[in-house]
């Protein structure tokens, strides 16, 4: 399952920055990737479907939620808590 | 071509969060009331966002017989209640000389959406085969302004505007051209908006500009916009035209600026916003040291208040210290298509009333923004011109300007 949120979150990100997703890293900053907050809205869609979990994230105050959107890895620890609180 | 008119406002009508008809709207105003409340229209259970600014005081049975409401989406019966005040209000008889001389142009973003929704409901969820016959009238962007156009005999020209949350402000600002160029003597116009449906809130949330509990525009607290409903129709009338028949004056359309920014399909563009204003002065004649009240956008996203009190300070200048700017979307919510034509409701009471509107759940100040934004509560003062901004996504901007009552 582990690998799978990995893979996953790489997929949507790296379609969103259209680059190749082996190109991504836990390291890599979205930011960095050139995802303004539109890709950002749009990779929080693609994870909610993905993994049927609900992402809580505002566009207007994405400092204000716990989901940490700086990094793929903080990216994919996220999505694996939000599974874990599912279960 | 006949020279340029004056063109006054002759009647008011509304509906919104705030009540049915100018009076309970305009108290809501000036009390600083706040319209929006958990949405009782439908069940929300699904929803993530579960507030809205609902005309709660609105049914349909009190002002609509069974056949009537038949043909009329919720979106009409607001368009057609609020034009029946305006009209009375106006006083205007509408015979066939003046009903060849009488537009009606009123803006719509979205349309008869409850129908909409209730019948794919029907076709995709229940399976049905078949639905009510009158879906089609119901449903089109246009019928607000046909139902108008055929209860008052308005035979000039009718047409829907829909530029999204702008359409409010382009439909009236067209309005005030026909009036002015003096190709017709009267014209209804505002806008009509009823998105308050299950599929229209999702397709709102989707977004991740909306906020779960309250609509807080220019305070650093703000996180978002909240949907709203509602419709407002204004009589323009050519001023010899109303003064020739004795006819109230409630204040006058001055001016008129219309820009796009070509840029992008969400983002709002300083420059293009800017453009607006700018234009809207210029064909008032009116200078920024003149303006005491504006009526903003004021969505309460992040961006929007940002990039709209950047504008105000590039275009007012010096003015920019001393003017009021306030968003009435705190109290009814953003009405999309109908917004603009709320607002102008409440930039033409601070005219003719000498009472600015606050802008409501203003919990602390942005350091960003750095307007009087006329925090929480309603503030008398008179006001002598106003302009009143409407920036829609694709870039559409629409801004009206306004002067107090003077002959």
């Amino acid at each position: 399952m582990a690998e799978d949120v990995q893979q996953g979150v790489a997929r949507i990100v790296a379609e969103q920055a259209m680059i190749d997703a082996a190109d991504i890293k836990p390291a890599t900053k979205l930011e960095d990737l050139g995802l303004d907050s539109l890709a950002l809205v749009e990779v929080v869609f693609g994870i909610e479907e993905t993994f049927d979990i609900s992402v809580p994230y505002n566009a207007n105050d994405p400092s204000a939620s716990d989901f940490k959107l700086d990094t793929v890895g903080e990216v994919i620890d996220g999505v694996k808590q939000l599974i874990a609180e599912k279960a | 071509m006949t020279a340029a008119r004056r063109v006054a406002v002759t009647g008011v009508g509304v509906v919104s969060a705030l009540g049915t008809g100018y009076r309970e709207h305009s108290a809501g105003l000036k009390e600083g009331r706040l319209g929006i409340q958990p949405i009782s229209l439908f069940d929300p259970e699904r929803l993530m966002v579960k507030i809205a600014g609902e005309a709660k005081q609105y049914t349909g049975e009190d002002h609509f017989s069974r056949s009537e409401l038949s043909f009329l989406d919720r979106v009409s019966q607001l368009a057609l209640t609020a034009a029946a005040e305006a009209v009375e209000q106006s006083g205007l008889e509408i015979g066939e000389e003046l009903g060849l001389r009488a537009a009606t142009i009123m803006g719509s973003a979205m349309g008869g959406q409850q129908t909409q929704d209730e019948n794919y409901y029907a076709v995709y969820h229940e399976m049905k085969n078949r639905v009510h016959p009158f879906i089609v009238p119901r449903l089109m962007t246009n019928a607000p302004v046909s139902q108008i156009s055929m209860k008052y005999g308005l035979m000039g020209p009718a047409y829907v505007v829909s530029t999204a949350c702008s359409s409010s402000n382009h439909a009236i600002g067209q309005a005030f051209h026909q009036v002015r160029s003096g190709a017709m003597d009267v014209a209804f116009t505002g806008g009509a908006e009823s998105i308050l449906c299950f599929g229209g809130m999702k397709a709102w949330e989707g977004l991740r500009v909306m906020s779960k509990d309250a609509c807080r525009p220019f305070s650093k607290t703000r996180n978002g916009m909240v949907l709203g409903e509602g419709a407002a129709v204004l009589i323009l009338e050519a001023l010899d035209h109303a003064k020739a028949r004795g006819a109230p004056i409630i204040a006058e359309i001055t001016g008129f600026g219309m820009t796009a920014d070509a840029g992008d399909i969400v983002q709002p563009s300083e420059d293009g916003a800017a453009r607006a204003l700018t234009l809207a002065l210029s064909d008032g004649a009116m200078a920024p040291e003149e303006i005491g009240y504006i009526n903003a956008h004021g969505t309460a996203t992040a961006m929007n208040d940002r990039v709209e009190a950047a504008v105000i300070k590039r275009v007012l200048r010096e003015q920019a210290r001393n003017v009021m700017v306030s968003s009435s979307k705190s109290m009814h919510g953003h009405a999309i298509g109908a917004a603009g034509a709320l607002e102008a409701v409440a930039t033409i009471m601070a005219l003719s009333e000498g009472v600015v509107p606050p802008t409501i759940g203003h919990e602390e100040e942005d350091p960003e923004i750095g307007l009087d934004v006329v925090p929480n509560q309603a503030r008398e003062v008179s006001v002598d011109a106003a302009l009143s901004n409407s920036f829609a996504f694709g870039g559409l901007n629409a801004v009206l300007a306004m002067r107090r009552w003077q002959d």
